[in-house]
């Protein structure tokens, strides 16, 4: 089938992660050296196919040496770094990032949260009933997909995935400061009058359902998504000579949403309007 | 790149704003009128990409003309620089100082920060919103720290638009001396007042004409100490405002012939190169051509020269580890955007001294091996602003400045950025993503600046006090400068003193004089509450803690900070839970929303001090626990400095002050 690149051969970094000895290829991060040695470090901004842009600071570890933590996700191990992953110091860290997280937005539809909230004994209601929040209403400007940002992180790999690292459309940017920084498009208008080509990979790439299909957000609201009931089946894109690879996601039986696998070497995870967004056809019965 | 453009199209007036700093557009690709010509080929690509660090210049533009930055004005300038309207909008909505919705064209910025509300600036603000008003043609609005603290309360009125005197702006105004007399915001005697013997005004306007594009259709005003009255004729006419005090009058020991930094403020015509070069300018650079780039870094690196920054890293070796860098070109930052609440002194420097700056600048890039430097200037320093341009351009004019500089045959220019409102573009890399046209968000580093800065090049980055160092340095030499100080801190300091003084201003002393030497000398007023060391990233500390030598090893030993400089003494009338929560608006307004633990941290830190900002012992312990939670995991895990220090000065005032006690 495909050829995977291996890419040249690359030099093994030795240095100490959590007391044991560990080897790296030179050039992984610290977050690469950790999922290696199987553990498990909580992440939410990286992105498999995007550069880290450490930005949510729940992947934070402490690296000796280092006045503040480090963020594993982007922080390139070293030869001799003495790693250590969970200690007092970057579990309070990861504790109150959640806490921060879970107490101004919405994170009801981010995978693995609620797990990691009860792991570090997280507890958002502390800042008590009147912490602000992101408070967003859902933006559903166009029938493909819906823009939630009262769910949304500020992890800016929706940006990223529009602008330079894949898509090259630059439709949204982080727009205000701070607490009110929002993801927008220009002029903050609805996404119908903006440069986005509908490409859906903004959505491949959210972490916290922020941004979903209009299908899922629309069975999400009548309390009808079920994932348990879906079945996921990856084919090949019958638009196009490129042959992307689509995992067509199916409940009773209609597609409901499409994703890409990442671990795919042309396109990692990237498709079209076509792919993304073009099945009505299949399940026309007329 | 395949940009998507709306259907608004720009007013006249925004076309020719943007048009005056780019030029006009060469083709209908850059929003020119459709010809024959643009059907058969292109313009664009990589060429007008690289043109992406004009876009902040060109909000200015757009900003000083009409005022407020509309889409269609918007769209049209990122045709004309091939940037995606949605990240130049980011942009745009990143700033204070712009707003992408219709306003007044006067906006008046009142300071609220530290110094000026504990001066009264919320009487202030008060008289001011009743007389102005909403439709009354003038925005007020509450701004942080203007660097006026020496004459609190201060305000700061910017009118866009060319007006009826179209160059007779405060930017020309407050180089002149006189009107002092009629000066009746000013109700004290101020040292160099009255007496200045400069008149800068005719040389400033030399220095603009020639330039078109360069001109800046705006009017400044500075109102400090502002009284209703005044401030109110201010913002209605700004072009007729009194005139600001001359520099001197912020530096109470001015004409004293000890000082080094300070010895040219109130002494030389900042206006005048050839009064700098009378009072010993450019002898250091001579010197440094004598010694050669190696030899320069050698000096500033024998001479123990620490950044004046905030940070307290060698200047010397930061010179080194850019010039050693074998990527080129070599990128010199002067990083002028000085927005730590308390601190004023830079801005007395380059309105005071600015050829100090463009010779310490040279020097600098000669050492590194730059041929380019930036200087970004604060967006609310008109006058300093006015002043470095006026330098710059006179230095240029002879010689100093260009292709062979002296005859030596190494060149080197300074472009002046002007910032526009967020504190965060005073952290180095933030900075450069602000130069560069992006939001200013810091980067993660490594890399370093040193290694990768600006446009990705090997680039070191300097305080403007840091700089002004180096020409002592070099006209004394290394060893007789590192002889003044201390061991580990050497030199002299600048210190911005403001509060509960009776003569607030900038004072130069050598490193190791205490803290009570320091107020005694500014003439500390009685009941001593507090002092703030360090500004709103810095910490408190008692008044018995006044034989603190003020150094960086002395304060680091004391569990406090001299940050850049900032001493800010205040009396007990003062309510301190109220400057807390002034400190937490600060950090949350100023946060640039990029790491979680900033963020929404600084958001909860403000909530939780506003809950206890009447509360004292047990009803006040479980928010200040859960201060000490978040602010934790600020300073552990945020990105940049601004997070990691923003819990510093509540966390000082709860351990050395007994806050909420």
């Amino acid at each position: 089938m495909t050829v995977t690149p291996l890419g040249i051969p690359r030099r093994l970094l030795e240095f100490t992660l959590d007391g044991e000895p560990v080897r790296a290829p030179e050039g992984s991060t610290i977050l690469d050296a950790c999922r290696a040695a199987g553990k498990d470090v909580p992440t939410l901004c990286e992105g498999d196919t995007l550069t880290p842009k450490n930005a949510c600071r729940v992947c934070v570890v402490e690296v000796e040496g280092s006045r503040t933590l480090v963020p594993a996700c982007s922080r390139r191990a070293e030869p001799g770094m003495q790693v250590r992953t969970g200690t007092e110091r970057a579990r309070h860290s990861r504790k109150v990032v959640l806490e921060l997280l879970a107490s101004s937005v919405d994170l009801s539809t981010t995978p693995r949260v609620a797990e990691w909230l009860k792991e570090y004994e997280a507890k958002p209601d502390r800042f008590g009933p009147d912490a602000a929040r992101v408070n967003e209403e859902p933006k559903v400007d166009n029938d493909l997909y819906v823009r939630d940002y009262d769910k949304c992180i500020l992890c800016y790999k929706c940006v990223d995935a529009c602008g330079d690292q894949w898509q090259n459309t630059f439709a949204i940017s982080v727009a205000g400061r701070g607490f009110d920084a929002r993801i927008a498009v220009e002029h903050d208008a609805p996404l119908t009058d903006s440069a986005c080509v509908y490409c859906g990979n903004c959505i491949e790439v959210c972490p916290t359902g922020a941004l979903s299909f209009k299908s899922e957000f629309d069975m999400r609201a009548a309390g009808t998504w079920d994932e348990s009931r879906q079945t996921r089946t990856t084919t090949v894109c019958a638009y196009c000579g490129v042959g992307c690879n689509l995992t067509l996601h199916v409940q009773d039986n209609e597609i409901v949403k499409v994703t890409s696998p990442h671990d795919n070497p042309v396109t990692h995870g990237n498709l079209c309007i076509k792919g993304r967004f073009g099945y009505q056809h299949v399940q026309n019965r007329d | 790149m395949d940009l998507h453009f709306g259907d608004s199209k720009p007013t006249d007036e925004e076309r020719a704003a943007v048009d005056a700093l780019l030029g006009p557009p060469e083709s209908s690709w850059e929003g020119a009128d459709r010809s024959a010509a643009d059907l058969r080929w292109a313009r664009g690509g990589r060429e007008a990409r690289d043109r992406r660090d004009l876009l902040l210049p060109g909000l200015h533009a757009l900003n000083d003309r009409v005022g407020w930055i509309s889409e269609g004005a918007l769209d049209y300038l990122c045709r004309r620089l091939t940037v995606p309207p949605a990240e130049a909008y980011g942009v745009a909505t990143f700033y204070a100082m712009f707003s992408v919705r219709p306003r007044p064209a006067t906006v008046l910025h009142v300071c609220t920060d530290l110094a000026c509300t504990a001066a009264g600036a919320a009487a202030l603000c008060a008289g001011v919103e009743a007389r102005l008003g909403p439709g009354g043609g003038v925005q007020v609005e509450r701004s942080p720290c203007l660097g006026l603290c020496e004459r609190a309360p201060a305000a700061l009125v910017i009118r866009a638009g060319v007006g009826p005197a179209r160059w007779a702006s405060a930017d020309e105004a407050v180089g002149a001396d006189g009107a002092d007399g009629a000066d009746g915001v000013s109700g004290r005697t101020v040292l160099g007042a009255g007496g200045g013997p400069f008149r800068s005004d005719g040389a400033g306007r030399d220095g603009d004409t020639g330039r078109p594009g360069r001109d800046i259709p705006r009017a400044t005003a500075v109102c400090a100490p502002a009284a209703v009255d005044a401030t109110v004729s201010a913002a209605t006419a700004p072009e007729n405002a009194p005139a600001e005090p001359p520099p001197a009058a912020a530096v109470p020991q001015a004409g004293d012939p000890a000082l080094m930094l300070l010895h040219r403020i109130g002494t030389t015509d900042p206006a005048s190169l050839d009064d700098y070069r009378a009072n010993g300018g450019y002898t250091a650079l001579r010197r440094a051509f004598a010694l050669g780039p190696a030899g320069v870094i050698r000096e500033v690196t024998d001479s123990g020269l620490l950044g004046r920054g905030g940070a307290a890293f060698p200047t010397g070796r930061k010179w080194q580890a850019t010039a050693s860098q074998p990527d080129h070109p070599h990128y010199l930052v002067c990083n002028a955007d000085e927005s730590e609440p308390g601190t004023f002194k830079d801005r007395v420097l380059m309105e005071g001294d600015p050829y100090a700056l463009v010779e310490a600048m040279t020097i600098a890039a000669y050492a590194t091996g730059a041929h380019r430097g930036h200087l970004y200037l604060r967006g609310e320093y008109p006058r300093a602003l006015h002043r470095m341009e006026h330098a710059i351009g006179r230095a240029r004019a002879r010689g100093l400045l260009g292709d062979d500089i002296l005859g030596q045959g190494y060149s080197f220019d300074i472009e002046i950025r002007r910032g526009a409102g967020a504190y965060i573009c005073g952290e180095e890399t933030a900075l450069f993503n602000s130069i560069e046209g992006r939001r200013g968000e810091p980067r993660s580093k490594p890399p370093f600046p040193v290694e990768k800065g600006l446009f990705g090049k090997p680039t070191v980055e300097n305080n403007v006090e840091t700089l002004v160092n180096v020409l002592p340095i070099l006209t004394m030499g290394a060893p007789a400068y590192a002889a003044i100080g201390t061991e580990r801190s050497t030199g002299p300091k600048l210190f911005c003193v403001s509060g509960s003084v009776t003569r607030p201003g900038v004072y130069e002393l050598p490193f190791g004089a205490t803290l009570g030497e320091l107020l005694t000398l500014a003439g500390v007023r009685d009941n001593l509450r507090a002092v703030l060391l360090g500004g709103a990233a810095g910490g408190f500390v008692r008044p018995d803690e006044l034989d603190l030598p003020l150094t960086f090893e002395g304060t680091r030993e004391a569990g406090t900070t001299l940050g850049s400089g900032v001493v800010m003494a205040f009396d007990d009338t003062v309510p301190l839970p109220r400057l807390l929560l002034r400190i937490a608006e600060f950090f949350r307004d100023e946060s640039c929303g990029q790491c979680v633990p900033c963020r929404v941290g600084t958001v909860r830190q403000e909530e939780a001090l506003r809950r206890i900002v009447d509360r004292t012992g047990a009803d006040a312990a479980g928010d200040v626990a859960l201060l000490r939670e978040v602010g934790r995991a600020m300073r552990d895990a945020s990105i940049c400095g601004l997070g990691q220090t923003a819990w510093n000065a509540v966390e000082s005032a709860i351990d050395r002050l007994g806050a909420y006690e």
